[in-house]
């Protein structure tokens, strides 16, 4: 009696999977050639190579040990541990390999996640590459030795002071710190004339940031290094006081743009993705750039670095070469709205502000520590 | 051998090794609080962030419980009890939810309601998520108990009311207290739910601590914690669950009389319609609004290749965990002793430990000592074997103490070796439990989480981490079709299920 129930059950997946394909087999070839120019597209840009294959779309209790061994680690791939967003390295990786006749797998994790799983890894790390959204996950790293010079003529493509003196990573793109707001609830003139502003019992319950991410976390970085640890802390006591903790800078903005909050600390990139594509999130907000050196003007650098325990330098090496190349930036300028470090401009993100003119403190990136940050963090209890 | 008379060293030894497994998490929480040593302990543990959590985390649990256990009840009353109507249409559709993970009925609520959140919204989806978890067994004891306690009640004088507190509702405690505590474990466990829902629990600390250090002292201390909550509930309805009922024989299974609900009809289906179209209406309706948006952009390449992942990655895990669990269920019910039952046991506590706790455990334990299956499929296998194991064994065993040990004994007795006796006696006869136990297995690894996001090999893409990655950057659009897929894999599975539990329950 099993065995019939069974034959059913069999038969119901083999149907609904028979449906679904028919669905896709014409849809699968519309995603590839759509072109991805918003966040909410982005899937396509994320999407591999090829379109599916029939046969091997249908979900059968048989397949299960030869796609465990097509999905094994392919030991020819360039391996990058990807901390960026992924259809901005997922871009770059099928650009390089299309060209190169190389293959280019990514594990995705977030900026210290990763750069501590490095370290944990050791010189036994499966990885080659490793990119970040922000430069104090690469100095984790740096500092356990274990990355590789990069090459000259990569770092000297990309302007000095978005790489550290030490020539370990390179800058590949930059971010700036912005306050989004919602004009109804804020006038220009009750806006924060700083981050440090923010701190003020006035504030209550009035600003939101995602504590847990990497992008807050290396903002806290800047500051610490700025202002030093004292005053981080005590702005961190009152945040943990004042704030409202979301998990994400998109849901911070989403919750802005509802009204939930007042406003919020972000990167300027998401505000711009979301007005370029629906505005479903961002459409009842505005952002403010605090300028004047401040704090809250911080601009972050992602870095990219190649593993000294890697077996496919050379191939590193090139890659690196493209990502900080016209055609590797433009990719930055088309898929996010990261300033590409060479302020690279295209139809896409011709509406940023000029990066040269957002006045932001004069941060050594290599110099940004993330350790002591997450600590301070966990003490005053926003982690 | 002789703690296990006559029983196959094999079993033994495998059911040992299994046991020895799923006992890995929680000497990893030990080790860690030994590692950390008291003075660091005590200051990770002992801090306002942990009370706050704790208080997030157990209001929330208590509320759900409870909230599943009252709508669970209710609407097991409804369908089984009363003349409400279309009894037999309410009674799938009450059980679906269980076929849409709680992170779809999450991203379903905040893309209709999107200031939805803190702990009522929290509440609100793990209630819409779980209650079938209620619903099952306290209708299934519903169906199984017999009428004549209840009509020896009415006889005695007691109202309806009075009978159903005194009489019906001692008989469904241990239903009601385990699929109680099943909903606990899930919430304490639940991750991807509240991942836009501004609602901070353990498991989203302790992922925002793996996010900001990896594997820390200060994770693995929340972790401590959270694993301790865990074991608490489960010694709480070990303590509890020995109810009060007591009787000779089994009583005569037959219909129960139906209540009839007269002008009540009104508010019953309506209550019903609500409960169907919060829990399955909302979710579903979201997922096909964002699909109509996305048009035909959104079903890429990469939502196959995950489909495919998922499912492979799911039969792989249904496979493994329900072979591995067959030989300590076997144990269990044929060659019952100290030694198993300690085995059984430790299989059920350490299936209490969340997958968070588990992802963490495997990642430390493999990055450091044993290299060679760190982030392979070796590992993520392990992890669902720990995680999956307690299912299994709960279904195994109920197949093979339904299977006569008499026929067994006949086969050797007629000469045919052990080795045969179980390939054509036992198995077959045990298979409508392995096949439940494969199927609870499958549907749970297909939508699992967080130990894939933590452990699985590069490259390795599912429904539910891709799902995760584009509901998190708010790109409801773009997460539709692998929420879709989510479903359309669990909705058969679900339902076999349901049939199976019926065909069980003797219906």
């Amino acid at each position: 009696m099993s065995s019939r129930s069974t034959n059913r059950l069999a038969c119901a997946l083999l149907a609904a999977g028979a449906v679904i394909l028919s669905a896709c087999g014409s849809a699968g070839s519309a995603a590839s050639s759509s072109s991805s120019t918003s966040n909410s597209s982005s899937t396509s840009a994320a999407s591999a190579d090829g379109s599916p294959t029939p046969g091997s779309a249908t979900p059968t209790s048989s397949a299960p040990v030869t796609t465990a061994a097509e999905e094994k680690l392919d030991p020819t791939a360039l391996v990058v541990y990807n901390a960026q967003h992924e259809n901005l390295t997922q871009a770059w990786a099928d650009e390089f390999g299309k060209a190169n006749n190389v293959k280019v797998q990514l594990r995705n994790g977030s900026d210290l996640e990763m750069a501590n799983q490095i370290v944990a890894e050791g010189t036994a790390s499966p990885a080659d590459v490793f990119i970040t959204e922000n430069s104090p996950g690469m100095n984790i790293v740096e500092k356990a030795e274990l990355f590789q010079n990069v090459d000259k003529a990569t770092l000297s493509a990309v302007p000095a002071q978005y790489s550290p003196t030490t020539g370990k990573w390179v800058g590949v793109a930059a971010r700036s710190t912005v306050f989004v707001y919602n004009p109804a609830k804020l006038t220009e003139g009750q806006l924060p004339k700083s981050l440090m502003d923010l701190a003020d019992p006035s504030w209550k319950g009035r600003w939101a940031a995602s504590p847990g991410g990497a992008d807050f976390q290396a903002i806290v970085s800047a500051m610490y290094e700025l202002e030093g640890a004292d005053a981080t802390k005590a702005w961190l006591t009152s945040m943990k006081e004042n704030f409202k903790a979301y998990k994400g800078n998109t849901t911070v903005m989403k919750a802005v743009n509802a009204g939930e909050i007042d406003g919020g600390v972000i990167y300027h990139y998401y505000w711009y993705g979301d007005q370029a594509g629906t505005k479903e999130n961002s459409k009842n907000t505005k952002l403010l750039f605090f300028g004047k050196q401040d704090p809250g003007a911080f601009v972050s650098v992602s870095g990219a670095g190649i593993l000294a325990s890697s077996k496919k330098k050379d191939v590193a090496q090139k890659f690196l070469r493209f990502v900080v190349s016209k055609q590797g930036q433009e990719i930055v300028a088309n898929n996010v709205f990261e300033y590409p470090v060479l302020d690279t401009r295209t139809e896409t993100n011709r509406s940023l502000a000029p990066l040269a003119g957002l006045d932001a403190p004069q941060v050594d990136p290599a110099t940004l520590n993330s350790s002591q940050v997450v600590d301070l963090m966990t003490e005053v209890g926003l982690l | 051998m002789s703690l296990f008379r006559g029983a196959p060293p094999v079993f033994v030894v495998l059911a040992a090794a299994v046991a020895l497994l799923s006992l890995v998490p929680v000497a990893f929480i030990v080790q860690s609080l030994v590692q950390a040593g008291p003075a660091r302990a005590k200051a990770l543990i002992w801090r306002p962030r942990v009370g706050e959590l704790l208080l997030n985390t157990g209001l929330l649990t208590v509320l759900s419980m409870a909230a599943c256990a009252v709508l669970g009840t209710a609407c097991a009353f409804l369908i089984e009890r009363t003349t409400v109507p279309g009894a037999r249409f309410w009674a799938p559709m009450l059980v679906t939810p269980l076929a849409v993970p709680a992170f779809v009925t999450s991203y379903g609520w905040v893309s209709v309601v999107p200031g939805i959140d803190g702990l009522f919204g929290a509440t609100l989806i793990m209630t819409l998520a779980y209650f079938p978890l209620v619903l099952l067994p306290v209708a299934g004891a519903l169906r199984g108990t017999d009428p004549a306690w209840e009509e020896q009640a009415r006889s005695l004088g007691l109202g309806p009311v009075r009978t159903f507190r005194r009489v019906t509702l001692p008989q469904l405690r241990p239903a009601l207290l385990g699929g109680s505590l099943l909903v606990g474990l899930h919430t304490l466990a639940e991750f991807g739910a509240f991942q836009n829902l501004g609602f901070s629990t353990f498991t989203t600390a302790i992922y925002e601590q793996y996010q900001s250090t990896f594997a820390s002292t200060a994770g693995n201390m929340l972790a401590v914690v959270l694993v301790v909550c865990c074991l608490v509930l489960v010694a709480a309805e070990f303590g509890l669950g020995r109810g009060p009922v007591a009787r000779t024989g089994s009583g005569s299974p037959r219909p129960h009389r139906r209540v009839s609900l007269g002008w009540w009809n009104i508010p019953a289906v309506s209550g019903l319609v609500a409960v169907v179209g919060a829990a399955l209406g909302v979710p579903v309706s979201s997922v096909v609004h964002w699909l109509v948006l996305g048009g035909r952009a959104v079903w890429t390449s990469t939502l196959w290749d995950s489909a495919v992942s998922t499912v492979a990655l799911a039969a792989g895990a249904a496979l493994f965990t329900t072979a591995l669990a067959f030989p300590a269920a076997y144990l269990a019910v044929r060659h019952r002793g100290r030694v198993s039952a300690v085995a059984e046991r430790v299989s059920y506590v350490a299936g209490a430990v969340p997958s968070l706790v588990v992802g963490l455990a495997l990642v430390t334990l493999t990055v450091h000592y044993v290299k060679p299956i760190y982030q392979t499929y070796v590992t993520l296998f392990i992890a669902y074997v720990v995680l999956l194991l307690p299912r299994a064994l709960v279904s195994i065993r109920s197949g093979l103490t339904q299977s006569r040990v008499e026929l067994e004994e006949a086969s050797r007795a007629l000469g045919k070796s052990r080795l045969v006796t179980l390939a054509r006696i036992t198995v077959p006869l045990a298979s409508p439990g392995l096949a439940v136990a494969a199927t609870l297995v499958f549907l749970a690894a297909a939508t699992e989480l967080t130990a894939t996001l933590m452990l699985g090999p590069t490259g390795l893409r599912t429904l539910s981490t891709r799902f995760w990655s584009l509901s998190g950057s708010i790109d409801y659009v773009a997460a539709a079709p692998y929420a879709a897929l989510l479903i359309v894999i669990s909705l058969p599975v679900t339902f076999f299920l349901l049939q199976q539990s019926r065909r069980a329950a003797g219906r």
